[in-house]
Order: structure tokens, then sequence, then C-alpha cells
């Protein structure tokens, strides 16, 4: 028996919208939607789909490192060979002057060295040419692996995608506090994406100067062209102006919609952790971003318009001095974009403890432990993530006072980090612990996620930091937060909430087939990186290290096994676009609204949820977590139950007054 | 020395505050350890022992004691000596503490797309003027020769030369793009900012071999990053300083100077 507390015959009545003998067409239903689930999974979809270009680029970049001067195989060509044939086409009708994209530009055909560094030779002696990676393929790769795994896919999957689709029915509201202002910040996020994937396809190529896109490399690059406008760092610099300016559209929306639209019975304390983490990260992307918007727009005036922000006096290039006006401040730039990327770490983190403490008490079928520390916790994290982004700066000439400042907080930092993943772990203790695909991904997320909080401690002191900056170990330190991390819980909530959007279940086997093998591809890949780093690895070097052999010389073929396991994450990967897209066909269909018997709002609406949500009004009677709640008759108590009509002898319930 | 740092294989140590890192390293990886080994265990217990299959009745309650607020204060107690007993009072020393003095060896490293010039002030221990309209292929610093002090200057080209056990002193900066000066076996790096000098400075203990230590740049600074390489060769105090003679040019008397100068 379906346990929500539906009320067919007050539908009509409930539909504030009065829309309910508009049939909306195709286009208002599907692509300019205003519902927040629609856009949810819009964000999400975009979201997968940046994720999995970022992991190509990441696969094109490994080759280069794992084998430089090789041939580039043809599996890592084939994904932008239509757009080479394409473009050839377009070029010739003359609607292009150039090529859309060339891999003779971009890996062009040298002579092909062995893996000892020996020309290669044909049976003649002459010697072999193939598609070689060029360093330019390769830092620009790695600018847009950075921007678009951040900007494109954890933060628009984690906040917009899951906070879009489950925080309003977590609260119980019927959508968004503006729905149109949801819908404007996803196209905007549409023309901030479009943008970022057009600029590979210009004469000059896409960005190439690291996710920061520091000054003055980012503003002197590429200047010689015959169009600054149509140049990959200018085309970055408005991409991000797009995609910051729908994160605060929908940051707005996420505060205002929390504040406001929560159901009756729903107090704060009463709001899933996921709520509260969303919250958090809505008042940090509204704070955080404006910097960085402003930092994008004067980087893109000294591009364009001759300005001088981050553009010091004295600048040459190649010997000559630059026609500047100078006076300007390349660290202005990193304090700017640090201030917000700083509390960006967070907001990439976030989403996924949220989506974990949804997790783990649904599938350890008892309460969050230590819900209020978390949430006092995440409001500490918040606030202290403003204060700590210095600590990227260490090695810029940093003065005694600010840099005793920037490592107390960076140390304090991890006391709230600690507190929320103590919470997590202790919340496992006393549980009757079912493996489900989400239960698995959110379980893994807790090691993985605590070892790269734990590898970020020596990176904290600014000491250590003299050895380790811009090493492979701070790769791998952040990665272990945002891959194994992050994107684990991120995985965990699809398939936890797919039921809820689609209707059917997906299926047990292909999870598991996605999850062990990620699970151990993500550490091959990550783990060894430490060891490079402590040997003095540095990033961005496209050749791997090969160069400096010195340096590498004894654990330069640890490139090799971490290709390896990018390799076998790129297929584990298959396991999940197959379920995700052939379970909406063949998934088994969930029986009833709540198939993990949870005790949250958003199972009480009927799965694949009509415009508006809720069949009737839902109202909140406790807490969020109520499982295994001595004396019930089952083993959870959701929180849009009332009470059972008490034995008359005992004490009278404890029921919010009802309008009813 | 360091059980987890020989484990993980950290390079060759050569500087004397270099043993500071390296000891604040092995204890955050012991501290670090001790975390990770503590919690694994107590995951994998609870995940077998409250396994579905050994729990059928979740408890309500979960954990009553207070060892996670004990746990959560021993951190913060570990993380405090960290900080006052390694990191600020080392920092200060790095920073405020930069020696001067005859005997202290300067150098100013300016880097380019993509190599460093390492710019020393000759025998009279003061660098000569700057200016980067002055820069060319043959002047890559900018040295003003005008200067007199300028005139017993010299820049090495991607080869730093220091002696063993005397202090250096570095001004680092760049002309172009920020790159960052990675020195491995000294435990130092610092970025060289265009319109920024930054300084670092740390003590040689060893002696480098023949072929030289390689100098990083650490910070994307174009196509060449992987390539921009320079070497760090450190010698007696007797080789630097023969080096160093038959690398400063014998300075033109002042006179004769002028008088070029004048003819012009």
């Amino acid at each position: 028996m379906d346990a929500n507390p539906t009320h067919p015959e007050a539908h009509d009545d409930q539909d504030h919208h009065g829309h309910d003998h508009h049939n909306p067409t195709f286009l208002e239903k599907y692509v300019f939607s205003t519902d927040h689930k629609v856009i949810g999974i819009q964000y999400g979809i975009s979201g997968l789909v940046f994720l999995l270009f970022g992991f190509y680029l990441m696969l094109v970049m490994r080759f280069s490192i794992a084998n430089p001067g090789e041939e580039m195989p043809l599996v890592l060509r084939m994904p932008l060979m239509p757009v080479e044939w394409l473009g050839g086409i377009l070029q010739n009708l003359g609607i292009f002057d150039h090529k859309l994209w060339s891999w003779d530009r971009w890996a062009p055909m040298t002579a092909l060295i062995d893996s000892s560094g020996n020309p290669i030779t044909d049976a003649t002696g002459a010697p072999v040419f193939g598609h070689v990676i060029s360093p330019d393929l390769y830092n620009m790769f790695g600018a847009m692996h950075g921007t678009i795994m951040v900007f494109m896919g954890v933060v628009p999957l984690g906040f917009a995608a899951f906070g879009n689709f489950v925080t309003p029915l977590q609260i119980g509201a019927p959508d968004m506090a503006f729905p149109r202002l949801n819908m404007w910040s996803f196209w905007v996020f549409a023309i901030g994406g479009v943008i970022m994937m057009m600029s590979f396809f210009i004469p000059t190529g896409a960005a190439q100067a690291g996710w920061t896109n520091y000054s003055p490399l980012a503003t002197t690059l590429q200047v010689d062209g015959k169009s600054i406008f149509w140049t990959g760092p200018t085309q970055w610099l408005l991409a991000m102006v797009f995609v910051i300016s729908s994160s605060l559209l929908g940051a707005v929306n996420f505060i205002a919609t929390i504040i406001n639209l929560r159901a009756k019975g729903m107090t704060w304390m009463r709001l899933p952790f996921f709520v509260w983490a969303m919250l958090v990260t809505g008042f940090l992307l509204l704070l955080a971003f404006p910097p960085l918007e402003v930092a994008a727009l004067m980087q893109l005036s000294d591009r364009l318009m001759g300005s001088s922000f981050f553009l010091p006096t004295g600048l040459t290039e190649g010997g000559v001095p630059l026609d500047i006006s100078g006076g300007g401040s390349p660290i202005l730039y990193q304090h700017l974009f640090w201030f917000l990327a700083h509390p960006e770490v967070y907001v990439l983190l976030l989403p996924g403890i949220a989506i974990v403490s949804e997790i783990l008490p649904n599938n350890t079928r008892k309460p969050l432990w230590g819900y209020k520390s978390m949430v006092y916790g995440v409001m500490t994290l918040g606030f202290l993530s403003f204060i700590v982004w210095a600590h990227h700066m260490y090695l810029t000439g940093m003065g005694t006072m600010i840099s005793t400042f920037f490592q107390t907080t960076t140390v304090l930092i991890s006391v709230p980090s600690v507190i929320l993943l103590t919470c997590l772990m202790i919340s496992l203790w006393g549980g009757s612990i079912r493996f489900t695909v989400p239960m698995l991904f959110a379980t893994a997320f807790l090691p993985m996620f605590g070892f790269g909080g734990l590898t970020g401690l020596p990176l904290a002191f600014n000491l250590i930091d003299l050895f380790l900056h811009d090493t492979y170990y701070v790769i791998a330190h952040f990665h272990y937060i945002v891959a194994p991390g992050t994107i684990f819980a991120l995985f965990a909530g699809i398939y936890y909430w797919y039921p809820k959007a689609t209707g059917r279940m997906m299926s047990n086997v292909l999870g598991h087939l996605h999850f062990w093998p990620s699970l151990i591809c993500m550490n091959v890949i990550f783990l060894p990186m430490f060891v490079q780093g402590m040997a003095g690895f540095h990033r961005r070097w496209y050749d791997g290290g090969k160069f400096f052999e010195q340096i590498s010389a004894d654990y330069i073929h640890y490139n090799d096994y971490i290709s390896i396991g990018a390799y076998g994450l790129a297929i584990a990967q298959v396991f999940f676009i197959v379920n995700f897209f052939g379970s909406l066909i063949f998934g088994r269909k969930a029986t009833t609204d709540n198939p993990w018997q949870a005790t949250t709002l958003e199972w009480a609406a009927p799965n694949k949820p009509p415009h508006g949500n809720f069949l009737s009004e839902p109202v909140v009677y406790r807490g969020p977590y109520e499982y295994s709640v001595p004396g019930a008759e089952r083993d959870y108590t959701p929180q849009f139950e009332p009470d059972p009509p008490v034995d008359p002898a005992s004490l009278p319930a404890k029921t919010p007054s009802s309008s009813h | 020395m360091g059980i987890i740092n020989q484990l993980i294989g950290i390079p060759e140590l050569a500087s004397e505050h270099g043993e500071l890192v390296d000891l604040m390293l092995e204890v955050v990886h012991w501290f670090m350890l001790l975390l990770f080994v503590g919690w694994s265990i107590f995951f994998f217990y609870v995940l077998i022992r409250y396994h579905r299959s050994n729990n059928k009745v979740a408890n309500y309650e979960g954990v009553t004691g207070h060892a996670s607020t004990h746990l959560e204060i021993g951190v913060v107690i570990v993380e405090a000596i960290l900080l006052l007993g390694f990191a600020f009072p080392l920092w200060a020393q790095r920073v405020d503490q930069v020696p001067v003095g005859d005997d202290v060896v300067k150098v100013r490293a300016v880097g380019e797309k993509f190599a460093w010039s390492f710019h020393y002030p000759g025998p009279d221990g003061v660098f000569g003027l700057v200016d980067h309209h002055l820069i060319s292929g043959t002047n890559p610093v900018g040295l003003d020769k005008e200067d007199p002090n300028a005139a017993d200057d010299f820049i090495a080209r991607n080869e730093l030369v220091l002696p063993l056990g005397k202090k250096v002193v570095i001004s680092i900066t760049s002309k172009d793009v920020i790159h960052n000066l990675a020195l491995v076996p000294m435990r130092i790096s610092h970025d060289a900012t265009p319109g920024v000098t930054t300084t670092i400075w740390f003590k040689p203990t060893k002696m480098s071999s023949p072929e030289g230590w390689d100098i990083i740049c650490g910070q994307l600074c174009g196509p060449g990053h992987a390539l921009m390489k320079a070497k760090l060769h450190v010698r007696t105090p007797d080789a630097y300083a023969e080096w160093f003679k038959e690398n400063s040019p014998t300075p033109a008397a002042p006179a004769a100077e002028a008088t070029e100068s004048a003819a012009q």
C-alpha cells in the first residue's frame, strides 16, 4: 500500500499554475522548461557529457605523458575526426577560411621515435612519420580539461542538477522560487558551454594557459593573430562570464527557494542535510563568483581594450618590450581567481557530501550521526572557505604575517572537514548495512575523500610547499577529493534518484561492473602520482618528465601504469553509459514511489513527479532520518507520514496542528 | 632520514633548511598514516560487523561516546604543534632573516620563455641597474652598461653555480610570464613573476655531480614549459671563486669609458 498522503480529488485545487487545460508543446516541456526537474535533468545530462569529454581530453594528455614523441593512436583521434572531415568540406565550400579541426595542425606529422628515443625507420631506412601530440595541444587540452571538469562538469552536475532535481522535492516545494530564472540559468550556462566548446574550433585553438588562466601568460598568448577576439583565451573569458552569470542566477534561486518554500512543518532542523549543504553551496557561489567575473572582465579588457590591470610595467615578449601601459599586477589576478577558486573547491565537494549523507542513513537504516554538528560544521566550512584562498599562492613572495594568517585558516578548515567525515563514518556504526549500488559508491567516497583530505595536510604548510608546490603530489591530492571523492558521490546520487526521475531502477549487475573497476582504476591512476610528486615531477609537462631525466628516471615508468588505469577507467564507464540509457527502456519498474524505503520528502512525490511535484501539499511531521525508530513497526518512518493513531491510553502524539 | 620519506623515494637533499622540510614531511606523513590506518580499521570493522547479515536491526542511537570529540581535539593539537613548532618559525626564517654580509652569495634569477638568466654582481658585490628597454639577444637582463656597478656584472645562461656551505640569496623575477624557479635538491622554489621580485635564501650542503642538478620551471609558461631546464652546480668555494673570476669581466677604466661615450 502506498504510503503517500495522496488525495487525487485535491488535484485541481492544488494546481496553482492554473494551466491544467494547457498542453505544453514539446519545446515548452523539454527544452525551454521552467520545471525544476526538467532543468535538473538538462543540467545533469550536459554535466555528464562534459565530464565524458573532459575525460577524453585527459586520455589524450595521458597518452602524451606516457608516450611522448610516439604516434597518437587512432582511437584517440577518432572522436574529433568527423569534425575534421566536416570542417574540410565547409572550408572547401568557402564557409570557413580554416579547417575547423585539423590533427595536422595540433598533432603534426613528425618523425617518430621509439620508447628509448631512437628514430623509427622503415625497411629502407627512411624515417617513419606519424601524428605526434604537440605541446600546444597538450596545453590546450590541459587547460580545457580543468575548466570543463570544474566549471562545466562537476558543478553543473553536483550543484545544478542534483540541487535542482532534489532540493524542491526534499523541502516539499512545488518548484523553485523563480522558475523562469531557473530556465535562464540553464540557458545562460548552455551559451557559455557552446562558446567554450566552439573555442576548440577557431584557428588559434582553445585557451592554453591552464584552468587558472594566469596573467600575463593568458593575456599575451595568441595576441599576434588576425583577430584578438577570435582567440582561445578571449573566448575562454567570454564563456566564463556566461557560466559565472548562470551560477549566480542559480545560487540566488536556491537560496530563495530553501528559505521561503519549505513545506509546512519543515523547520530548519528538520531539513535533510542535503538541503543544508545546497544552501551553503548557494552562498559560496553567490559570494565567491563575482570576484572571478570581475577578474575575467578585467582580463578581457586587458586583451581587447589595451588596459593593464594585470600587466606590470616592463613586460617583454621574446625580448621585445610590449606596447602596454603597464602598472598592473599579475598577483592581483591570482588573488581574484583564488578568492573564487578556493570556495569553488567546496562547491565541488559539498554536493558530494550532501548526496552521501542522504544515502548512508538510507542504507544503514539508522539516523545520520551528529546531524547538528554536521549542520554547524558545513556552515563553518563555508565561512572558512572564504579566507584560505592565498594558500595557493605561498610562493608568490608572501611575507610572514600573511602566510601565518593563511596557514592558520587553512589548518582550521580541516576541523569542520574532519567533523563532517567523522560524522559520516560514525553513522555506519550500529547500522544494518545493505550494499545497494548507490551505497557502494557512497561507501567508497569515505576513504577516498579521507585520503584526499589527509594528503592536503602537508600542502597546507608553506614550508613543505617550497618542495611540493605544483608537483604531482598536488595533482594526486585534489584529484582524490574530486574524482574518486565527489564524482563517486555523484554516481551514487544518479543510481539513487534515478527511479524518482524515470520510474525505473538502474541495473544492479551493470552497477557492480561500473563500480569495482572504477574504484580500482581510480587508485591505479592517482596513487602513483604521490610518489612521482615526492620525486619532484612537476605538473603540466607534456612529456611526463622525459626531458628531466635526472628527476624522473626512477619513476617515469609509473606513467605507463597510470595510462593502463586511465584506459581501464574509460572501459568501466561504458557499463555506466549502457546502464544509464538502457535502464530507461529495460530497467525494472520501480514498484512504489519509495523504492529505497527512504524517509525524506522526495519519496512522497510520485515517480516522474508531475509539474508541481506533489499530489497534495506535503506536511512534515519529524526529522529527516527517522530510521529504525524504536517501537515503530517498520524500520523507516518518513517525514511525511503522520504519527499512527495512538492507543488512547498512551500520551497524545506530538502532531503539528493541521489545517485540514 | 625518515622511513616514510625513504619509502616514497624523496630525492637527494642538499641544503641546510631542507633537513627541516624533510623532517616536517616525515612527521606529517606519520600523522596522516596514523589517522588513515585508524580510520581504515574502524571503517572495515564497521562494514563487516554491521553488515545486514551480521546485524539485522539497526540501532537508532548509534555511538553514544565522545571518542570522536577527543579525536578531533587530538587532531587540532597536532596541527597546532606543526604550525607553531615548524611552519611559522621556519617560514619567518626564510622570509624575515635573509642573510646579509660579504660572505653571502647574491644572484638575480630572471626567467623568460624558456630559459633562465643568472645575473651575478661581480667582485664588487653590487648589481648594476637593469632596464627592460635595454633587453636584447646579447643583453638578456637589460643590464645598463652606463652604470659603474654593472661593469663587472656577468650573466650565466641556464647555469647557476654556487659555492658549498655559503648562504645564497636569490632574487627572482621574470621578463615575460610567470615562471617558477624550482631547485628540488635545495627543497626550495619560488615564483618568478614579472614586475615582482621575490627573494629566497638557502645554504647548499652538498656538492653536485659534474653534470649538476636540474633546475625546473614549476609554473606553466607556454609550449616550452616542459623543456625549460637549467643546471645547478654546487662547487667547492675555491672552484666557485675560480669560476666567478673567469666569468667576471674586467671593468674598463672609468676614464676610458668616459672618453668612449664622449666620442660617440
